[in-house]
């Protein structure tokens, strides 16, 4: 009696499935019980990859809510690769498509910061430009330049504070949420990664260059979205986040 | 003091599994232990702290890459993916040793994050034997491959775990890598004799040895059912095991493994200092 792994992940993963046989003890008997220890690592040691993948999802959730939903995801969606440091890239859309967490609409875009945040810890290190480099050109040389941005760049958008939500639930004593819509902007200056709130329209405006848009067609991509973007102010957040790491200004 | 001698083979010396929350106090004084070992799909990252800290480490130790994700007993084909990131990886750290498991961990492009058994039978044998050598071939050099801890057998094995596993050794060129806590732990799981086992294995051929915590549990039958779990002190059989060991094969390098409910760094250290005095006790 041989045992196919597709039989035995299938028994793994749903514990309603009967142990295959052919797996047996050292007495020639039916291993049971013994094909628990399989069934357990796995869920467990999957379940705790959600968890340190998803620490304010968990905080918001409690362990005891947390350890269920991972249970159903990772059944839904086993890892696809041996990199655990990606793990949960469909755990956004899963909390959302979950009928009885409706009532938190949030999760989704709070869960979508976190993947942000652990991008860019393991993006390729970038070195900046000068900090000066941007100011030797003139206005009109500046809105003709393309930015190459940091691979630990992310952006995130969403209608929920999802910045004030994250830092009330990593922070002593962070401000409590207030409702508002919250775009963020995550660099890696050194090692650690940095959330920041963008200002309205700079998420447009990132998204643009990162498309390969000038700074001035970016611009007005970021004006028309919204009449009060604050060119000045985004640009800022990139340079203290060491974000930009090349100009070309050809035009 | 950090080593300052050649990094390119481990020493018949005791070294620990790498934790980043030690690095600090290794960095600093490493104490008894004298190589790292890292699992090699925790630095596929492309960059950041991870990957800065390991270029640092093997400026200063030898150091064992040890994959857990490649699926080596897959029924499978072997992910050319991973297979291009271990090239990866192993090319520039350039690392003194590569192990992988006797195991796999992957089926129908899922990964399991887990070690599954595998029977023992001329067909798993040729398979894994395929890929060992796909792997040898793509990163280029020699790897040591472990033995599994078991909760349970295959009704259609017809090899003992020794002889399979000095079998594959002699027809890949591979070296092997002996958890003696493992031994122990699929001893008392299947009831054989620890002792027994490395009597029959080919020590000639071990290039590493692992050491580790295991719990206890019991199976359906209320008998004892030990689980490879890496979360605390290595018992004293197990270190007797590894005198037992040591004795028959001469000093090899000695690895603490602790993965789980990771202890602050002067326990991890106590535990490789242990392995050192029983490294004393052999003779060169």
């Amino acid at each position: 009696m041989s045992v196919s792994q597709t039989e035995f992940t299938r028994a793994m993963m749903d514990a309603g499935q009967p142990v295959p046989d052919g797996l047996i003890d050292h007495q020639d008997q039916p291993a049971g019980r013994r094909f628990s220890v399989y069934r357990n690592n796995v869920a467990v040691s999957l379940t705790e990859a959600m968890h340190s993948a998803f620490p304010v999802i968990a905080k918001l959730l409690g362990k005891q809510n947390m350890d269920g939903l991972a249970g159903i995801y990772l059944r839904q969606h086993p890892p696809s690769s041996p990199l655990m440091m990606f793990y949960g890239e469909h755990f956004p859309a899963f909390l959302e498509g979950m009928e009885q967490l409706q009532h938190l609409g949030y999760l989704g875009d709070v869960a979508r910061l976190e993947l942000a945040l652990r991008r860019a810890y393991h993006a390729a290190d970038a070195a900046p430009i000068a900090p000066d480099a941007l100011g030797a050109l003139t206005p009109g040389q500046l809105m003709d330049t393309r930015l190459s941005l940091a691979p630990a760049v992310q952006v995130v958008c969403s209608p929920w504070p999802i910045h004030a939500i994250w830092r009330y639930n990593t922070e002593n004593g962070a401000p409590k949420p207030e409702p508002q819509a919250q775009d963020v902007l995550v660099t890696r200056p050194e090692f650690d990664p940095i959330p920041q709130v963008l200002p309205p329209g700079g998420a447009t405006w990132i998204r643009a260059l990162m498309k390969g848009a000038t700074i001035g067609e970016a611009l007005e991509q970021a004006a028309a979205a919204d009449e009060t973007f604050d060119l000045g102010a985004t640009l800022a957040l990139l340079l203290q986040g060491g974000a930009i790491t090349g100009l070309d200004s050809k035009g | 003091m950090l080593d300052t001698a050649a990094h390119d083979r481990l020493p018949a010396a005791p070294g620990v599994g790498y934790k980043p929350q030690h690095f600090a106090q290794i960095t600093a004084d490493p104490g008894s232990v004298k190589w790292l070992e890292i699992h090699a799909e925790n630095y596929m990252g492309d960059g950041g702290r991870p990957i800065a800290q390991l270029r640092h480490l093997s400026e200063n130790f030898a150091m064992s890459v040890h994959g857990v994700g490649l699926s080596i007993g897959g029924e499978g084909p072997l992910d050319t993916d991973h297979l291009a990131r271990l090239k990866h990886l192993v090319g520039w750290l350039n690392p003194a040793s590569f192990s992988e498991h006797l195991a796999w961990s992957t089926h129908d492009s899922h990964f399991y994050n887990d070690l599954l058994p595998l029977p023992y039978t001329d067909t798993s044998l040729q398979r894994i034997c395929d890929h060992i050598n796909e792997l040898q071939d793509t990163i280029g050099r020699r790897m040591l491959l472990e033995n599994p801890s078991s909760y349970l057998a295959f009704a259609e094995s017809t090899w003992s775990e020794p002889e399979f596993l000095a079998e594959i050794s002699r027809r890949t060129g591979c070296g092997l890598l002996l958890d003696v806590n493992n031994v122990f732990v699929s001893a008392t799981n299947l009831d054989f004799s620890p002792q027994g086992y490395i009597d029959a294995f080919p020590l000639d051929k071990v290039g590493e040895i692992h050491l580790g915590g295991h719990d206890e549990d019991e199976d359906g039958h209320g008998r004892p059912l030990l689980i490879d779990s890496h979360g605390r002190e290595v018992v004293d059989p197990v270190w007797a095991l590894l005198d037992y060991t040591l004795a028959k094969s001469g000093p090899k390098p000695v690895l603490i493994e602790w993965d789980n409910d990771v202890p602050d760094w002067p326990v991890l250290e106590a535990e490789a200092a242990r392995a050192a005095t029983a490294l004393e006790r052999v003779p060169a």
